[in-house]
């Protein structure tokens, strides 16, 4: 079981939580809704569940629930630049199909 | 797939139910674009990351029109098809802008109503200008976001009239925006702090931009942001912390100032040299006034600092302005927020914070605070945010009608939280009067000639009866965005007529400074125009009602009487053309006691005829 963030992930991450104040992390996690079943979770972590798998990458932590972990398995997330938008995008190995937008989500 | 962003915990919107809304700070310098991304409100930069874009618009030969940079660097080889600050034309006429032309290069199109700029590309009014800025902001946000957005909050100044809201509204309907609200920049900047988080707070929101000031007093109470008072001072910017600079390079290097080419190099120097000033200590400024002959000086932060003290100082008259006006005192204030980019000058700082006896809050982009507040409430009003929030703003000047005698009937007084309805009854004048006329207007003077003009209207069919019977219902209605409807309808017979005040013409934020300005000054002659005006409205009643009587019933009298009241008529006239309100009273006062016997004889005469004929018994009934 693995989940690994890209450099400029991490770096975005960091970024994000200095700009912020405070957090220990992100979680990352599946969640059942959207038009094609599954859609992506991705939060701040002020406070950490206890069942949380934790992926310690440097400094800052991905937190993911045993629940999510089994759809999210192998997944690397990236921060990319496309056009005028930037954010992250999940590489995710045990995706079979995507709605158009890839907002959602089956496995 | 599409990108994603980090949430606050908890917050992540699910797929497909995140609606785009932007807010955009359409400004008259410079403009940007903000949306809320994953709860977090951000500004939208362009491809080399700029986020402000210069207001300008420029028309060029081929047809196409540049925006922002490309537009502001061609502004002094192609001043006619260039236009920038089009703002301060929103919702004017030609006559209005007659005072401020005399500076500016534009070809002005004389005529009626709206105010027309002449270009290359044809008339153009300063809505199609302003539409171009929102066309550019709209399509950036388009790209970042990915999708159209479903709606936009544009910010306007808190006393901006009804005519310029409603410019504002059709500029973005023309560059194919749905204007979810607008909102006072001010307020906007309070939403991005959010303070609208607190339960209630008394705020001020100190805004100096390029070329204007303006304080703003807010209060928060139940969730709702009210505009309390606002004041400020529309030639006062950071630009004139340059001139200042400039004015110093030239006395200390003593080289001539006629030359426009070189004052506009002077004052680029002179702004790099105030931004730089807000870090450094001291900055080194190379003046080349010939070519193979610079010089170099040095300039600063303390001396600076005492160069732009007078700038400072002439935001504070209006600071305490705006306190009064919302009846506090410093120490009432919760809090004070910065807005614009000259508030980043560390003087300017200290300057605030020791009039509001405060540290203000500079925690967010001084630039970036109003989009970002506009950003929010869009957000909120496309329902991505789960708790409601209102705001409410208020009404910059007064609004009322014209009665008669030339005065103005305040309905809905300044600063009333807006949308707000309010009627008053009004009533006929002469007997058989059938028709009203309606003349709506905005001010705070006592006078129609001192207040500006908004519509005139007129109600039919109303049923001819004797003077005062009638009972006309005015109701005015201004609704969330500030846009005034004005309906009348006659009691008894339900005939109705209404107004929707459509933007020909509107009050720059000087002249509105000026007409309240005006209001304090002018308070004591206000009053005895307004007793003068009353005086001779009820004088010329009494003359009236009169000739009414005496057309009748004029042989009631004998000739002493008649000569009497004659007299006493002729008075009356002769002080009515006159402007002495105690003599036209007094005037007054004696045509009524010389008529009185008329008065007695008539009703004697009334009765007499009612009740000849029939028996006592018929008339006990």
């Amino acid at each position: 079981m693995a989940l690994t963030l890209s450099e400029s992930a991490v770096q975005q991450v960091r970024k994000s939580i200095a700009k912020r104040g405070k957090g220990l992390g992100i979680r990352i996690g599946v969640k059942t809704s959207g038009c094609s079943g599954l859609s992506y979770v991705m939060e701040f972590v002020d406070a950490p569940h206890p069942e949380d798998v934790v992926f310690p990458h440097d400094d800052v932590s991905l937190f993911v629930d045993p629940k999510s972990l089994i759809y999210l398995d192998g997944t690397q997330l990236d921060f990319t630049r496309e056009g005028l938008n930037e954010g992250f995008r999940f590489n995710n190995p045990n995706v079979k199909d995507s709605c158009g937008c890839g907002e959602s989500f089956t496995t | 797939m599409a990108l994603m962003q980090i949430a606050e915990p908890g917050m992540t919107a699910d797929p497909h139910q995140r609606r785009l809304a932007i807010g955009i700070d359409l400004g008259t310098t410079h403009s940007l674009v903000a949306s809320v991304l994953s709860a977090v409100p951000t500004v939208m930069g362009d491809h080399d990351g700029k986020y402000l874009l210069p207001s300008v618009v420029r028309y060029l030969e081929n047809d196409e029109i540049s925006v922002g940079y490309p537009a502001l660097a061609a502004a002094g080889q192609d001043p006619h098809n260039t236009i920038a600050s089009v703002k301060r034309f929103m919702g004017r006429g030609h006559g209005d802008v007659q005072k401020l032309a005399g500076h500016l290069p534009y070809d002005l199109v004389p005529g009626e109503g709206m105010l027309r700029l002449r270009t290359r590309a044809g008339e153009k009014s300063p809505v199609e200008v302003s539409a171009e800025i929102l066309r550019v902001l709209k399509a950036l946000a388009v790209e970042t976001l990915g999708g159209e957005p479903e709606g936009a909050v544009i910010t306007v100044p808190a006393y901006f009239d009804e005519a310029q809201r409603q410019a504002t509204k059709d500029a973005a309907r023309l560059a194919g925006l749905k204007v979810l609200r607008l909102l006072a920049e001010p307020t906007a900047a309070a939403v991005a702090y959010g303070l609208d988080k607190k339960s209630e707070g008394l705020f001020a929101i100190y805004d100096l931009g390029g070329g204007t000031f303006d304080i703003s007093i807010l209060r928060l109470q139940a969730g709702v942001f009210e505009v309390l008072a606002t004041a400020g001072d529309t030639a006062l910017g950071g630009d004139d912390m340059d001139h200042a600079i400039a004015e110093w390079l030239i006395a200390e290097s003593d080289t001539r100032q006629e030359d426009p080419v070189w004052r506009r190099q002077l004052l680029q120097q002179a702004r790099q040299a105030k931004e730089a000033l807000t870090a450094q200590e001291q900055v080194q400024i190379k003046l080349e006034p010939e070519a193979g002959n610079s010089r170099e000086l040095t300039l600063s932060r303390k001396q600076f600092e005492e160069l732009i003290q007078p700038v400072l100082q002439r935001t504070l008259p209006a600071c305490r302005r705006a306190l009064r006006d919302a009846g506090l005192k410093v120490s009432d204030l919760d809090g004070v927020v910065l807005v614009g980019g000259a508030t980043r000058v560390p003087a300017l700082r200290r300057v605030v914070a020791e009039f509001f006896q405060q540290p203000p809050l500079t925690d967010i982009d001084p630039d970036q605070v109003v989009a970002l507040g506009a950003a929010i409430q869009a957000d909120a009003l496309v329902g991505n945010q789960r708790e409601d929030l209102l705001l409410m703003d208020v009404l910059p000047l007064s609004l009322g009608l014209e009665t008669m005698g030339g005065l103005v009937e305040k309905i809905i007084p300044r600063n009333t939280p807006i949308p707000a309805a309010k009627a008053q009854e009004f009533t006929t004048f002469k007997d058989g009067q059938t028709a009203m006329s309606i003349h709506v207007l905005q001010g705070e003077r006592d006078l129609v000639q001192d207040c500006r003009s908004l519509a005139r209207f007129s109600l039919r069919g109303i049923p001819p009866l004797v003077a005062g019977a009638a009972r006309i219902r005015v109701t005015f209605q201004v609704d969330a965005d500030g846009l005034l409807t004005v309906t009348a309808e006659e009691g008894s017979t339900g005939v109705r007529s209404e107004v929707i005040v459509k933007p020909s013409f509107g009050l720059d934020d000087a002249e509105i400074a000026r007409m309240l300005q005006e209001s304090f000054a002018h308070g004591a002659e206000d009053v005895a125009q307004r007793r003068l005006s009353e005086a001779r409205v009820e004088g010329e009643r009494v003359l009236e009602a009169l000739q009414g009587a005496l057309q009748s019933d004029a042989a009631l009298l004998d000739s002493t009487e008649q000569a009497r009241l004659d007299a006493a008529r002729q008075d009356l006239e002769q002080f009515l053309a006159g402007s002495d309100a105690d003599a036209i009273q007094k005037a007054a006062e004696a045509v009524e006691a010389a008529a009185e016997p008329l008065v007695q004889r008539r009703m004697d005469s009334a009765l007499q005829r009612a009740i000849a004929g029939r028996s006592i018994d018929d008339l006990g009934d």
